[in-house]
């Protein structure tokens, strides 16, 4: 083991790979959700918000009339911070939510980049 | 609107360590219990730990906590405790009914008695850049390595050098994370030393006297601002993920809601339902354990789950007081013993404050009830 370096001794992508006390993670099916009309890999049953941590974003939605970024903070459903609007469902815990196929996200609060 | 209504002798809320137990006690006893859990496991925060437990057998000492976890929930089942996840309780009313969502939607139990098991949640604080994304729990980035296996980020700085801030640091390192750092206000590390060693084996700094004073970034954590507090330097480092490490704080708003009294005790977390010594709570048919009845730990959790499930059945009328009386002083015996040494004391003596405390506190229906003397039996 070597800080930062990954237990596996190579640039780790955000996936853990190779734990050195969980071994490989337990395999879901990939599928595909989309956050903000993009596509997104995800494996099926994760929360959304593992998922979105997975490609690296980290933001899920935009507070006080879009200027301030939020993220997870909690992971276990108490803060709120994770909150995004699910096609079909409207606004969820990203952190308690599982991901399956298709599921369309959305980031609240997020002012269109010119 | 007309809700669905169910009955159930005994609803436990949380399938943690101490929900888990509590239900294992109650079903043994005949006391058949519903578990309600909002995660989508069982076992609450031992399916993130990895390291080895300490303690005695009871407690699953030199057993990784998710694999506690698993012998919990496979105990339960063996005693045909229904375990339903992905319910959360919205709602716990003075007349004892709960509200829950969960499955076909919402819908309302009617328990004979409950055991709340809630757990506690991590506490924060505010300071410049408290909001930004990459800011967390070092619990949610201890879920998200060991649970789920994602990293929060590439590379982190941790707040608090007690044993969960000691813990977690060393578990992002071995997902992959790099830690820049440990810092701590205090002039010694608060956890065990067993846990500090492991960090500066792999070259991580703990940091005393170092205060946090912000977090920077545009749109997520890109670095962080330290103090050095003896020199009244400041340094700054780059970050990605900054975990804060600063305590737990018992889920009472359940508890508070159906009208349990509640004690503020700072060596226990803050604010929890008062219970006495078999963890029964000012309000007849309502019992607390674990983290919800004072931040310990999980071999705590457990014992004192067990307790909660034994007075249940107990009050119930379903078990033999002198088989339960037995059963109750074996476990309160080794509650006694975990809470032994210098970093189980002053908890040890906040619950003997809490035991002995004479507070009048209203009761579930307006009426005035002396906690001082109570028996707890219906």
């Amino acid at each position: 083991m070597k800080n930062g370096k990954g237990c596996s001794g190579k640039a780790p992508g955000m996936r853990v790979r190779g734990h050195p006390v969980m071994g490989e993670p337990p395999g879901g099916r990939e599928i595909i959700i989309f956050l903000d009309g993009k596509p997104l890999p995800a494996r099926e049953g994760e929360p959304l918000a593992a998922a979105l941590f997975a490609s690296g974003i980290r933001v899920a939605h935009y507070a006080a009339g879009g200027r301030e970024p939020r993220g997870p903070f909690c992971m276990i459903g108490r803060c709120t911070e994770c909150r995004m609007v699910l096609e079909g469902r409207g606004m969820v815990l990203t952190c308690l939510t599982p991901a399956e196929e298709g599921m369309r996200l959305h980031t609240p609060g997020r002012r269109e980049k010119a | 609107m007309n809700l669905r209504q169910e009955s159930h002798p005994l609803v436990v809320v949380g399938a943690g360590p101490a929900g888990l137990c509590a239900a294992m006690e109650a079903a043994e006893a005949g006391l058949p219990p519903l578990v309600l859990d909002e995660g989508s496991k069982g076992g609450g925060q031992l399916v993130k730990q990895i390291h080895r437990f300490f303690g005695s057998r009871e407690h699953g000492a030199g057993k990784r906590g998710f694999q506690i976890a698993e012998e919990l929930v496979s105990g339960c089942l063996g005693k045909g405790v229904e375990i339903r996840l992905g319910h959360k309780v919205l709602g716990f009313f003075p007349d004892g009914r709960l509200l829950v969502e969960g499955g076909q939607g919402v819908f309302v139990l009617q328990p004979g008695a409950t055991v709340l098991a809630t757990g506690a949640v991590e506490k924060s604080f505010p300071f410049p850049g408290w909001t930004l994304p990459g800011v967390m729990g070092a619990g949610a980035a201890q879920t998200l390595v060991n649970q789920h296996r994602v990293l929060p980020g590439r590379r982190a700085l941790m707040v608090g050098a007690g044993n969960v801030g000691l813990i977690v640091a060393y578990q992002l390192l071995q997902a992959g994370v790099e830690v820049a750092g440990v810092i701590e206000v205090n002039r010694t590390v608060g956890g065990y030393a067993v846990h500090a060693q492991r960090l500066r084996r792999e070259g991580v700094p703990i940091l005393l006297r170092h205060r946090l004073r912000a977090a920077e970034g545009e749109k997520e954590v890109e670095s962080v601002l330290v103090e050095d507090m003896e020199r009244g330097t400041w340094k700054r480092f780059s970050v990605d993920t900054l975990c804060l490490a600063v305590g737990m704080a018992p889920q009472a708003e359940l508890a508070a809601m159906r009208g349990c009294h509640l004690v503020y005790l700072p060596e226990l977390g803050g604010f929890l339902p008062w219970h006495d010594r078999a963890m029964r709570t000012d309000c007849p048919g309502v019992y607390v354990a674990g983290d919800l009845a004072g931040v310990e730990e999980a071999s705590v959790a457990m014992d004192e789950g067990r307790l909660a499930g034994l007075a249940a059945a107990l009050d119930a009328g379903v078990l033999d007081p002198g088989k339960a009386a037995e059963r109750m002083e074996e476990v309160m015996e080794r509650l006694e013993l975990l809470r032994g040494g210098p970093f189980g004391e002053p908890r040890r003596k906040a619950k003997e404050r809490l035991n002995s405390l004479t507070v009048l506190a209203m009761g579930s229906a307006g009426r005035k009830a002396s906690i001082h003397g109570r028996t707890g039996r219906r």
